[in-house]
């Protein structure tokens, strides 16, 4: 499919253009929670109309267009789209809305410095000026990239950036003062913290629409604000904000994330973490007592360069069974035994799965690894639960 | 340091040079330190505190350009501190953390700025980034082959005050010698390491942050077992590959075979290659006649 969305492409240049000319096309970019978020966004669409959406993650250009040509007619489009080719899709799609969830370090040897990625996103957000922005007001880069762009912006607690990268302020370079009881921020340059529409509010939503609560069958407060994006992309769609709730609600897996398989006696799930900050949101929601499997590969897709694995606190699974999985588990093995973290090094998933003690198992794994586990899984006999 | 006191490890700027996990290289030196007997510290030093100035050993590590200039401005006040780093201290300063303790640098936009002059070495930018895995030959004999990935768009030239850390085998490194000459990588002097590898560069290197430890601690300390990190030889090896495709190499070029073998090969690879592109012509060939039919755009 994603061939077919290259050939088009490379035939006729304004494929993607013509192919979203007439329907409503939302883009959801950002470092971690795009693909989750997208889904959430389908999901709340859904309930007013079909939706095209590029489901299996292929998220630049090719694949936008590959899920644009699978499904031609419905009137709704929605397009998880990579951060460095943003500004190619939104030229070719005209959005209606953009949702930017975060920037944070992922693969410096490809996006070299993040600062970078939100000057690409201030200039999609002054050139699109009637496309909506939906922007996570607790990300500075965010904020500096969007802040007083024509158009309209609204802006969401989404809280949760993960703070390693948060370097000082992003127009001036100086450090910037935080609220110590709180969420806000502000630079002596005048940069500061947007007040949000949107936000997380004991349990529910808290919005222009009042106050609506929610109960996500997928784990962790991220995931609650990824929802809280979703809802709010569907309520400025015109979708009733009750029933855009009920169906992210309903969301139990993304593209096989946070699915759980039958290995043996073990109830295994499947968790993705490609960098410091989704690791960040993933140890909170390990099982109390889960055997956990880390692969990392590292290829192309996932980023070569390994180091972000010592920004990671792998010193929290301490007291764990840990196995180290994947093309570079060596390097994974040597930053574990640094922790002070016993393992197992095993090359193959599969064996290390078998491996593991009985019960439950987290797998947590890098882009690659999850894609190539997924198969292998899915090609496993049933095995009886 | 004597023994039966701690050895206190001061990360510079965390909060403003964290980019590269550099920071890790202090988790390297507190563990390899305590595994030989010998309690360790990692004091987190941010900008908005006053810098302890007694630190044993001072680690600074990468960062973007705007955070390499606030650093820079930052150290350039820090009296206390600077005396400490020009002193008695221990420093491993990488990437970014290099640049800053150069002469001088100059950033992207082309803006020169100074560093604080504890190495003479002064940084302009390449035509083209340097992003990649480095192998080099460091001049410490016990340390051997270093490893590490390199990402930055500096090329730094050494004065006549600064010997280089290393050789390098495959990669970039400082970047800045003639042609002809061996390629530099990073600084070594008395007490200090600096170098563009991260990784971090301790973690790849387990010899190099036992250098900096004896340096330090001199002969209270005692290099820790290999066995204490399984995984270590088999991560080396990964990156270095067999020791003998290098130990040959230093300051000179690895070239192609010239045997008949070699050309033979090199024919049975292009008629393979001829198949393989008469198949994709073929494939590209239906794929097309599909997508223009879903198009609807032939004629």
């Amino acid at each position: 499919m994603i061939i077919g969305g290259r050939v088009t492409a490379a035939l006729c240049p304004t494929a993607l253009a013509r192919l979203t000319e007439g329907r409503r096309v939302v883009l959801v970019t950002g470092t971690n929670g795009k693909t989750t978020t997208s889904y959430l966004v389908a999901a709340a669409l859904r309930t007013m109309a079909p939706v095209a959406h590029n489901d299996t993650g292929a998220n630049m250009a090719d694949g936008a267009l590959a899920a644009v040509m699978h499904d031609r007619h419905s009137p709704l489009v929605v397009l998880e789209t990579d951060e460095l080719h943003l500004s190619g899709i939104a030229a070719a799609t005209r959005p209606e809305i953009v949702v930017a969830l975060n920037l944070s370090r992922d693969q410096l040897d490809r996006v070299r410095e993040v600062r970078g990625t939100a000057a690409a996103l201030a200039a999609v957000g002054a050139e699109h000026e009637g496309a909506t922005m939906v922007a996570n007001s607790d990300d500075p880069l965010l904020v500096w990239a969007l802040v007083g762009r024509p158009g309209r912006t609204i802006w969401l607690a989404g809280g949760g950036r993960w703070a390693g990268d948060a370097i000082g302020c992003p127009g001036c370079g100086a450090l910037l003062s935080r609220s110590p009881d709180g969420p806000r921020w502000q630079c002596s340059c005048g940069l500061r913290r947007p007040t949000p529409d949107w936000a997380i509010h004991q349990g529910g939503l808290l919005s222009p629409h009042g106050f609506r609560r929610l109960r996500m069958r997928l784990p962790g407060r991220f995931n609650a604000t990824n929802a809280l994006a979703a809802v709010a992309v569907a309520a400025e769609m015109g979708v009733d904000v009750g029933r855009a709730v009920s169906a992210v609600e309903q969301v139990t897996e993304i593209g096989g994330r946070y699915r759980i398989v039958t290995v043996g006696r073990r109830r295994v799930r499947l968790l993705l973490a490609k960098n410091p900050a989704g690791w960040a949101e993933t140890i909170p929601i390990l099982g109390p007592s889960s055997a956990v499997v880390v692969a990392i590969n590292a290829r192309e897709a996932d980023g070569r360069d390994v180091s972000w694995l010592w920004d990671v606190p792998f010193e929290d699974l301490r007291g764990r069974y840990v196995a180290a999985v994947g093309d570079r588990a060596a390097d994974l093995g040597v930053r574990l035994s640094y922790a002070c973290v016993p393992h197992e090094t095993v090359l193959d998933p599969l064996t290390a799965l078998a491996g593991s003690p009985e019960g439950d198992v987290d797998v947590v794994a890098d882009y690659t690894s999850f894609r190539a586990l997924i198969r292998r899984l899915d090609d496993l006999p049933v095995s009886p639960r | 340091v004597t023994v039966g006191t701690r050895l206190s490890i001061g990360v510079l700027l965390p909060d403003v040079l964290g980019t590269y996990s550099d920071a890790g290289n202090a988790v390297v030196l507190a563990r390899r330190a305590g595994w030989a007997g010998i309690s360790a510290d990692v004091v987190s030093i941010t900008a908005e505190l006053a810098p302890p100035t007694t630190c044993d050993i001072y680690v600074i590590g990468g960062g973007e350009d705007l955070a390499q200039a606030f650093a820079a401005g930052w150290l350039a006040q820090q009296r206390g501190l600077r005396t400490a780093l020009d002193g008695s201290a221990t420093v491993l300063a990488v990437c970014a953390g290099f640049q800053i303790i150069g002469t001088d640098f100059t950033d992207p936009r082309g803006v020169r700025h100074a560093g604080i002059s504890l190495i003479d070495a002064s940084t302009v930018q390449r035509s083209r980034r340097a992003v990649g895995q480095v192998v080099a030959q460091c001049v410490v004999p016990a340390v051997g082959l270093l490893s590490g990935f390199e990402n930055h768009g500096g090329a730094t030239r050494l004065g006549p005050g600064a010997a280089p850390l290393a050789h390098v085998l495959s990669g970039c490194g400082n970047g800045s010698d003639r042609d002809g000459q061996v390629r530099a990588e990073g600084v070594l002097a008395p007490r200090l390491v600096a170098t563009y590898l991260h990784g971090p560069v301790l973690a790849r290197n387990p010899a190099l942050a036992d250098h900096l430890l004896a340096t330090v601690l001199g002969s209270s300390f005692t290099p820790p077992a290999l066995d204490l990190i399984p995984d270590a030889a088999a991560m080396r090896a990964s990156y270095l590959g067999r020791p003998e495709n290098h130990s040959s190499l230093v300051g000179t070029v690895a070239l192609p075979p010239r045997t008949r073998d070699g050309r033979a090969h090199r024919d049975g690879a292009r008629s393979q290659l001829l198949r393989r592109l008469a198949l994709v012509v073929l494939l590209l060939a239906a794929v097309v006649g599909m997508v223009l039919a879903l198009l609807g755009i032939h004629a």
